[in-house]
């Protein structure tokens, strides 16, 4: 990625492409926050925001079909700042008994794993009908 | 509206501005690390702005921060900062390429290294 230096003005593109997304994606989260009891917001966005990416990087691999610019302002910028990890750490920190914090990790940590795999599916599914 | 009114909006910003200008700065920073820090074996990067940005999260919601410092720095900046679509998509990946253990350890690694930063936040500032 680094091996060819793209022109400054083309890394200036790149940055505000990601500053958007992050400014998006940050708000979107947010305003789950706001809609939704705290677990629940950052579980979902977390899962999510996974399956979202996981599908973006597969479809990568497999069509390619997603321009660069939008790939971009998608995973570097949006999804990844919609999803958390901080917002999780801490809420797995303070939750009140080993019960409570079990549930945290597990369903974050399931439905993230899993959301990649569905995304995965899906990008192979999009894959296969262009074949 | 009076001028006293106006100065105060002028000070007081929207939630959603403060949140998405740290959102912003909080990609670009991870955006940074990633472009100086990638590594093929391992995820480095990704368990680098999830454990610090854990505990940069953790100090300014432990520290008795303001309500807009807390949504600038940690709902904007340090949620952005740190990530959880990479961190699965990683870890799913280091499995299906046949790194089975590296993808345990960095399931593992990933959060019991960013609970000792919260842990350390909580040890630093804690009043709670």
């Amino acid at each position: 990625m680094s091996s060819d230096r793209p022109h400054p003005l083309a890394r200036l593109e790149t940055l505000a492409l990601i500053a958007i997304g992050g400014f998006a994606g940050a708000n979107l989260r947010f305003f789950t926050l706001g809609v939704v009891p705290d677990v629940v917001a950052i579980t979902a966005v977390n899962a999510v925001g996974s399956l979202l990416l996981g599908l973006l990087v597969y479809e990568a691999r497999i069509t390619g079909i997603v321009g660069r610019r939008a790939r971009l302002v998608f995973t570097t910028g949006f999804l990844s700042s919609l999803t958390t990890y901080s917002g999780f750490a801490f809420q797995t920190a303070i939750a009140g008994d080993p019960r409570a914090l079990l549930a945290i990790v597990a369903a974050n940590y399931a439905l993230g794993f899993a959301g990649v795999l569905a995304g995965r599916a899906l990008a192979r599914r999009l894959g296969g009908e262009r074949a | 509206m009076s001028l006293s009114t106006l100065a105060l909006l002028a000070f007081d910003p929207e939630p959603a501005h403060l949140v998405g200008t740290g959102g912003a700065l909080g990609a670009l920073a991870r955006h940074w690390v990633y472009s100086h820090l990638s590594s093929e074996r391992f995820p480095v990067a990704t368990l680098l702005v999830n454990v610090v940005g854990s505990f940069v999260f953790a100090l300014v919601a432990f520290g008795g921060a303001s309500e807009s410092a807390l949504q600038f720095v940690g709902v904007g900046a340090c949620g952005a900062f740190t990530t959880f679509s990479t961190f699965s998509v990683d870890t799913v990946q280091l499995w299906e390429r046949g790194d089975r253990r590296l993808a345990v350890v960095n399931a593992v690694g990933n959060l019991v290294a960013a609970l000792a930063g919260v842990g350390l936040a909580w040890a630093l500032v804690g009043t709670v």
